[in-house]
């Protein structure tokens, strides 16, 4: 049986207890030691910082031409922390509680709370970097809700809080890099692990630029490569993100765990037509102010204006009046599905329904006349003063809205509908951060630690940051404590050698198809079957389908795909080659652990398990463990169960009514 | 907005002229290009795709373009179209540029920014690692992980905290540069010395930060600031050109303090 290594002792005190036992390297001893961290976004930017700060000798990879333009800084709407600054109930244990709740139950606790506990030392060490947060008139930080809370614990930076909090630590790393604690290679592609007697202990890479292959070696391997939406081709996630470094890993031996907890986000701009290459979120954040609804009648092609009060349907306040608009993601995209799939739908591709800040913009005039002390605005008046409170609070993401779809947002109701967004399966970690390959962690997205079936919004950060800042410099030293009389080994050992091999031989394999179809038409198909049968609904019978249609799929690309340019220089058409060879492998695994998992929790919803009103159906007794498999042969996995232990919190239905 | 703006969905044939330049020994030259049937709801980077698409099946290199998030806050965009860089929507950027904006049977001249401290990798591609050296130079807080206290310890003055993040908000695209004339990278360095000195906790380090940055800035051969404006113009994410105007006092405040 797969074991965690959680600490003893009662769950407050894990944590605190792990740090004041676990083992250290001394300062000398810290210079002597080579960490390579793959991944410069939030958890790896954060890593690769402190790290250095501590005194290891640290190799930081990304593939964009500078770590500041990585994935991390797309993120629009916030941060958790259990801060309680509003003093509205807030607490570690609620935030910790929430998230659990929020992943229906397929956490772990003991991660959990402890990224609870840290999540306040994430806002002040921000703070302290001078990220800008929003703030109150009297100075403070201001605070906004998420879905799935009833406390105000999100801490934010307009819409833009991914920025600021990857510039925060871009510059901590970049200081790094100018003391010379940190050797940044950007514009490299990891393309396999090295492992010797069973331990990471390196890499080879690509340079991208010259395209020649590359060997490092660490002690350590961190991976921060980050979540795997875009084996779904269409997804919010940047362009490049790719699971290829995590895949490497797998198929080296890592576990990959709970491949299909993936995340439908509900307010997403629809799609507009076959040449879509992404699709942009609207966050999350807008659900504090924006009513979403549509018409209560059947295909009604009214424009929204002119649709009356009593003749929509706010259909989240009306079947969850407790918690309204602001349900959990899985939930807000189900229930737009079901609408649309019922005839209700907007727009037309009809598929899609309206996000309306109408009443929001009314209601902050109000506000703002008050304030004004005013008696007889006229409505335009208050109009006008409502639409800059809302333009404060959201005007980056009412722009982007504008330039896509070339609507006014102020004027009309967005129109939105469910997107891929996150990926909360990734490696398997224990407490440590640690993949079950020695000396091989996954941090931030790129790991299925903390958020279960379902993330909740704003705790992607919060984990992304809580696993680089405060985590992984106790973990880390706890593993390498006995490492200190390791010398680096040198890259002609054998195993980089044939590591290299590896990776030459698989890219003159796909140079030389010379196929006749396009990368970019196989990611699409790819992402077509497992949107349709892994997506928001899954069954029995389309999971089985999409597996024979992905291994066909494999098939077809490895015999007819067409790859332009050389080897020997920047060809981005191989890079994407490269990632979607991976991605076509990691979509079997997918569908493989969907069609394993009999039960539905969080946002895997298999149609045969469901409530009578259509809430997802969990199976405990048979289900409540993480599902880890193995990498055994072409199409094959073995499955390791990681059962769930609830000491402190027990499990129940979730109920958002 | 932009008054090229319809919502009346369209498809248009374009000549596109692009450059084309296979690495940075190598001189570069224009070359011509057709697509057909662009719909008018694509985004510029999605019409490069059709355009890539149809070059990989006629057996031609696909051209190179450096592009991620696609939503106008990764800053890796940066393609000078029909002579602006970013094109021609105001406060925009190459990604989240529309097929809107054009029409049936335009020409659209597409080149990689050009500047000396930016040199071309390939095509339309550029390196900007200069500015990654700006910020080492200081453009950040000395604060090792653990050291902070709690945030709300240090009140920020709402407007101080709303200027910082107006700074702050640089997507480093390098497109002020493009825009100048000089290729001077002043507006993006003083967004930087702005978001810190703004701040009180940017304070103790205010002097060494800014003279630090500026030398190295002169060092990656950047051009002098002769306040032309253009900058300001063509920033997609419109850091005022005030910020400047604060470096130069930072600049002068360090300096005369430092002899
Ligand atoms: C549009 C959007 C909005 C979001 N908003 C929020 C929000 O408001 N709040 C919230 O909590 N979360 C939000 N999220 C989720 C959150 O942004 C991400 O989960 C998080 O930023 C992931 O960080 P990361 O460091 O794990 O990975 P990433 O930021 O994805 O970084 C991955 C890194 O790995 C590198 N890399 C990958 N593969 C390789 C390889 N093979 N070789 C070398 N380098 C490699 C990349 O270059 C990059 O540096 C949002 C996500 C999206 C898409
Ligand atoms: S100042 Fe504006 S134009 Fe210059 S790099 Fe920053 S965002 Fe780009
Ligand atoms: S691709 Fe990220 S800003 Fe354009």
């Amino acid at each position: 049986m797969l074991d965690a290594k959680i600490p003893a002792g009662p769950l407050p005190e894990k944590w605190t207890d792990y740090k004041g036992h676990c083992k250290l390297v001394n300062p000398s001893n810290k210079r002597k030691l080579e960490v390579i961290i793959v991944g410069t976004g939030l958890a790896g930017a954060s890593a690769a910082a402190s790290l250095a700060e501590l005194g290891y000798q640290v190799k930081a990879f990304c593939f964009q031409d500078s770590p500041r333009r990585t994935h991390s800084i797309a993120a629009q709407g916030g941060i958790n922390a259990a801060k309680n600054y509003q003093n509205d109930g807030d607490s570690i244990f609620r935030l910790f509680y929430d998230t659990i709740k929020g992943g229906d139950y397929r956490a772990r606790e003991a991660n959990v709370h402890r990224l609870a506990e840290v999540s306040g030392n994430i806002i002040d060490q921000c703070v302290a970097q001078g990220v800008p947060f929003a703030r109150e008139y009297g100075g403070l930080l201001s605070n906004r809700s998420f879905g799935g809370t009833q406390v105000q614990r999100t801490f934010y930076a307009a819409g833009q809080t991914g920025q600021q909090l990857l510039i925060g630590a871009y510059q901590a790393l970049e200081r790094q890099v100018a003391l010379g604690n940190v050797k940044m290679y950007s514009r490299h592609e990891m393309l396999e692990l090295v492992t010797i007697d069973g331990k990471a202990r390196g890499i080879i890479a690509r340079d991208l630029v010259s395209g020649a292959l590359e060997r490092h070696f660490g002690h350590a391997v961190l991976l921060c490569t980050g979540g795997y939406g875009n084996v779904f081709y269409l997804s919010t996630n940047a362009m490049g993100s790719n699971v290829t470094a995590a895949w490497k890993a797998h198929r080296n031996g890592a576990y990959f765990a709970n491949p299909c907890f993936t995340q439908i986000h509900p307010t997403c701009i629809p799609v507009s037509g076959d040449h879509q290459s992404k699709l942009t979120l609207m966050s999350e954040s807008l659900r504090n102010d924006g009513r979403i609804w549509v018409p209560a009648q059947k295909n009604d092609t009214r424009k929204p204006t002119d649709i009356a009060e009593n003749e929509r349907d706010y259909y989240l306040e009306r079947r969850y009046p407790a918690f309204g608009n602001l349900v959990p993601r899985d939930v807000a995209s189900r229930a737009s599905k079901e609408r649309c799939d019922e005839g209700y739908g907007v727009g037309t591709s009809k598929q899609a329904v309206y996000l309306d800040f109408a009443d929001a913009i009314i209601r902050y005039g109000k506000i703002e006349i008050s304030k004004e002390g005013k008696s007889n605005a006229t409505l335009e008046e208050i109009i006008a003063l409502g639409k800059e409170v809302v333009k404060e609070k959201y005007g980056n993401l009412f722009d982007m809205y504008e330039k896509i779809t070339g609507e006014n947002p102020y004027e009309v109701p967005m129109r939105i509908y469910p997107a891929v967004h996150y990926t909360m399966g990734g490696l398997w970690v224990d407490y440590e951060l640690q993949t079950s390959i020695p000396g091989l962690y996954a941090l931030g997205e790129a790991n299925f630690s903390d958020h279960g079936a379902n993330r909740l919004g704003a705790s992607a950060l919060m984990q992304g940051l809580a696993d680089g800042y405060f985590v992984v410099p106790y973990t880390l030293g706890n593993n390498l404590a006995d490492e200190i009389y390791n010398k680096p080994i040198a890259t002609s050992h054998p195993a980089f050698e044939e590591a290299e091999n590896k990776v030459s031989e698989r890219i003159q394999k796909l140079m030389s198809i010379q196929g006749t179809q396009t990368v970019e038409s196989f990611h699409k198909r790819l992402g077509k079957i497992i949107w349709n049968q892994c997506g928001m609904a899954r069954t029995e019978s389309g999971l089985k389908q999409a597996i024979a249609d992905v291994q066909a799929l494999k098939k077809e690309f490895w015999s007819d795909v067409r790859i332009p340019g050389v080897v020997n220089g920047m060809n981005p058409e191989l890079d994407k080659a490269n990632r979607v060879a991976d991605f076509i492998e990691l979509g079997e695994l997918m569908c493989v652990d969907a069609l394993n998992r009999n039960e539905s929790c969080g946002g895997h919803f298999r149609e045969e398990y469901q409530t009578p009103d259509g809430e997802a159906l969990r199976d405990d007794a048979n289900y409540m463990y993480v599902a880890a498999w193995q990498f055994a042969d072409e199409h094959k996995w073995e499955l390791h169960k990681e059962p769930l232990v609830y000491d402190v919190i027990k499990p129940s239905q979730r109920n958002y009514k | 907005m932009e008054s090229d703006r319809t919502m009346e969905h369209y498809h248009m044939n374009l000549n596109l002229k692009v450059w084309r330049q296979p690495n940075s020994q190598t001189p570069g030259a224009f070359k011509l290009y057709r697509v057909e049937n662009i719909s008018s709801e694509m985004s510029f980077l999605e019409m490069f795709d059709v355009l890539n698409e149809q070059l990989i099946r006629d057996g031609e290199d696909p051209i190179t373009f450096d592009h991620d998030c696609r939503e106008g806050i990764c800053g890796s965009c940066s393609m000078y179209i029909n002579g602006k860089p970013h094109g021609p929507w105001a406060a925009n950027t190459t990604c989240q540029l529309h097929m809107r904006a054009f029409h049936d049977g335009d020409t659209i001249v597409v080149e990689p920014w050009r500047a000396n401290s930016f040199p071309v990798i390939k095509d339309l591609m550029v390196d900007r690692s200069a500015f990654d050296r700006i910020i080492q130079a200081g453009g950040y807080i000395s604060v090792n992980t653990g050291n902070a206290v709690d945030g709300n310890s240090l009140p920020v003055p709402k407007d101080h905290a709303d200027q910082a993040f107006a700074a702050a908000m640089c997507i480093g695209c390098g497109a002020c540069v493009a825009a100048c004339k000089n290729s001077s990278a002043m507006l993006f360095l003083s967004a930087k010395v702005s978001h810190l000195s703004l701040l009180p906790q940017g304070d103790p380090e205010r002097s060494s930060r800014v003279v630090n940055m500026v030398a190295q800035m002169d060092k990656e051969g950047f051009g002098a600031c002769t306040n032309t404006g253009a900058c300001e113009a063509t920033c997609p994410k419109e850091i005022s050109i005030a910020n400047i105007a604060r470096l130069n006092k930072e600049y002068l405040l360090a300096t005369l303090t430092a002899e």
